[in-house]
């Protein structure tokens, strides 16, 4: 019998995918139908963020990150406008931190509600997907009820929040926030006991907890592996050491875990999100600083003074100290820093933008060697990739 | 208020401390040390970053774990015209670090990967967009520019506008590369008086020099 040369196979997964979250490109090597190798192709989303933003001013830069992670916007300009805060020594008032803490928590809600079912969706369950996405719906009527807009917001500047709450918003979200639990259950009922979904999830993509520092995860990717880090608990910013909430965390360090620690944390999201309600502090939602923080209409109308402050802000912005910051958040994938280099001007020098998704999507290599094709589909939904930010 | 300040001195006082630490346990290899916003910053030799990475996660006063980030930064007017810098975070002593070394485009820093795994696509983009070099690197590629991209985007003498623009051209049935031809003049404002600084000359400058 002649020899047989078996080669190994290649699969090109994506970019045009619709378990590859947006643009990934996986180049996969196959021994049948085992991972031996998985080489991610990212950027076919790189627009330049950074290197734009060293041409706009800082106001100019905030629309930006919510073309980052567009799945939870206004997380992203919180690292911004707490960077910024620190290199020009601002403090926010206490309802603009309350009105920040109030949506980047509703981000979480966003994203993990779109997570944990276009997750279930790549393992085959599309029921949690359709009822996912109307309650995310829901939610992104009060972003767009509060800043104008569904999903860029441009809502946290540096100083505070652009606009006050309109009247009776914080009621409809307490009076709102119980049916979406109650979707969340519905949603753990289809899949927490659910067979084929276990079977796609249970024990794939383990990573213990010494690899999964190595390799930088943050956020749940680390806290599914039993690493109770969270930075709301460790790093408080914006007053998040006043609310009561718990950390879950995993045990095993696999995908199912991960899914478990999302759908816990939807609903410690919603326990933080009714407490900031409960004790709204009233008065300014964003510092008094004219010369950084823009006036109000109203008051442009009657004081020259408002009226050169507005002018000199919308056209050469403010000038920020030389120096350098690095500002993070627990962004619902992980912690999303910015790392802003002024030189003095009223351009950032640099404004270096670090994405979780990042790091955790270089890990695939890692995460699926040895597992099978589909389990690599499962690893990757469940990594929670956004390519806007991890392209940027 | 009261509160967050004595929170603040604190961590001031923390990182004096794990400075002090740093200078002692580092040596020669540490160029400089400064505290600003609360947050630590040290410069070392480029040729010895391994090894202050790896004192850095062993040492039981450190512990810094986990690799928040690398990254570049271009100062074109310097001989050394490169920043990298290594954000580093301790999760067992909630503490942040960030260390700087220098570089050009030639001499390449040695790679971190055999410190922390996480480190590769960093040093990857870090690579795309500057150009710095990383020796002992496995795959070197670029990783968020096109396939075949020329130049270093983030440098600061890259144009915002960059050099090629894409797309698919109806008659040819693909995709064709064309140099990047601008409708409009490119306009940067730097919104710098002329009373305090600008070191260009304004129009009508010249006339004022004609007079005298």
């Amino acid at each position: 019998m002649a020899e047989v040369s078996i080669a190994n196979y290649m699969v090109n997964f994506g970019p045009q995918h619709p378990a590859a979250h947006g643009v990934l490109r996986l180049v996969m090597e196959l021994d049948g139908e085992i991972v031996e190798r998985c080489d991610p192709h990212i950027g076919l989303l790189h627009r330049g963020t950074e290197k734009l933003i060293e041409h706009k001013t800082y106001l100019q830069a905030v629309p930006y990150f919510d073309r980052l992670d567009y799945v939870a916007p206004m997380n992203q300009e919180h690292a911004f406008a707490l960077a910024t805060e620190k290199l020009l020594g601002l403090e926010v008032p206490a309802r603009g931190q309350a009105i920040r803490v109030l949506f980047a928590e509703i981000g979480r809600l966003l994203n993990h509600l779109l997570n944990v079912t276009t997750h279930a969706l790549d393992c085959g369950a599309m029921t949690p997907a359709l009822w996912g996405f109307e309650e995310r719906e829901k939610l992104m009527e009060f972003y767009e009820r509060v800043s104008g807009a569904r999903m860029h917001a441009a809502y946290f500047r540096p100083g505070g929040v652009h606009q006050d709450m309109p009247k009776g918003m914080e009621e409809d979200i307490v009076n709102y926030l119980p049916r979406m639990l109650k979707v969340i259950e519905d949603i753990e009922g289809l899949l927490t006991e659910n067979r084929i979904y276990r079977q796609r999830n249970v024990d794939i993509g383990v990573i213990s907890a010494k690899d999964a520092i190595d390799w930088a995860f943050s956020g749940v990717m680390l806290r599914g592996s039993g690493v109770a880090w969270d930075l709301r608990k460790s790093q408080p910013y914006d007053g998040y050491e006043k609310y009561d909430f718990d950390l879950p965390v995993g045990k095993n360090g696999d995908c199912f875990d991960r899914y478990l620690c999302r759908i816990e944390e939807m609903r410690q999201s919603a326990k933080i999100v009714e407490q900031v309600i409960a004790a709204m502090p009233t008065g300014p939602i964003a510092s008094d600083d004219r010369k950084i923080v823009p006036p109000k209409r109203g008051e442009m109308k009657k004081s020259m003074e408002a009226l050169i402050h507005h002018f000199k802000l919308y056209t050469e912005g403010y000038r920020v100290p030389e120096g350098e910051a690095y500002a993070a958040v627990e962004a619902p994938k992980g912690e999303f820093g910015v790392y802003l280099v002024s030189d003095g001007s009223n351009k950032p020098y640099r404004c270096r933008i670090r994405a979780p998704g990042f790091p955790h999507l270089q890990a695939t290599d890692f995460m699926s060697k040895g597992y099978m094709l589909a389990d690599a589909v499962s690893i990757v939904g469940n990594m929670d990739i956004v390519f806007g930010e991890i392209d940027r | 208020m009261t509160d967050s300040k004595a929170i603040l001195r604190e961590q001031e006082q923390g990182l004096r401390d794990l400075a002090d630490h740093l200078a002692a346990g580092l040596g020669a290899d540490l160029l400089d040390a400064k505290i600003a916003l609360g947050e630590l910053t040290i410069r070392v030799p480029a040729e010895r970053i391994v090894k202050v990475l790896s004192f850095l996660r062993d040492d039981g006063n450190c512990q810094f774990a986990e690799l928040i980030d690398i990254t570049g930064l271009d100062w074109p007017e310097r001989a050394k015209r490169f920043d990298v810098v290594y954000h580093l975070l301790s999760l067992k002593l909630n503490q942040r670090v960030r260390i700087k070394v220098e570089t050009d485009e030639e001499t390449p820093v040695p790679s971190a990967i055999s410190v922390y795994s996480a480190a590769n696509w960093f040093e990857r983009e870090t690579w795309d967009m500057y150009g710095v070099m990383f020796s002992g690197h496995p795959d070197l590629r670029r990783i968020l520019s096109d396939y075949g991209f020329e130049g270093h985007p983030l440098r600061k003498d890259f144009p915002l506008t960059g050099y090629i623009e894409v797309r698919y051209d109806e008659s040819q049935k693909r995709v064709v590369y064309e140099p990047v031809q601008l409708q409009q003049e490119f306009r940067r404002f730097d919104f710098m008086s002329p009373w305090e600084g600008a070191k260009y000359v304004l129009p009508g400058d010249e006339k004022a020099e004609g007079q005298k």
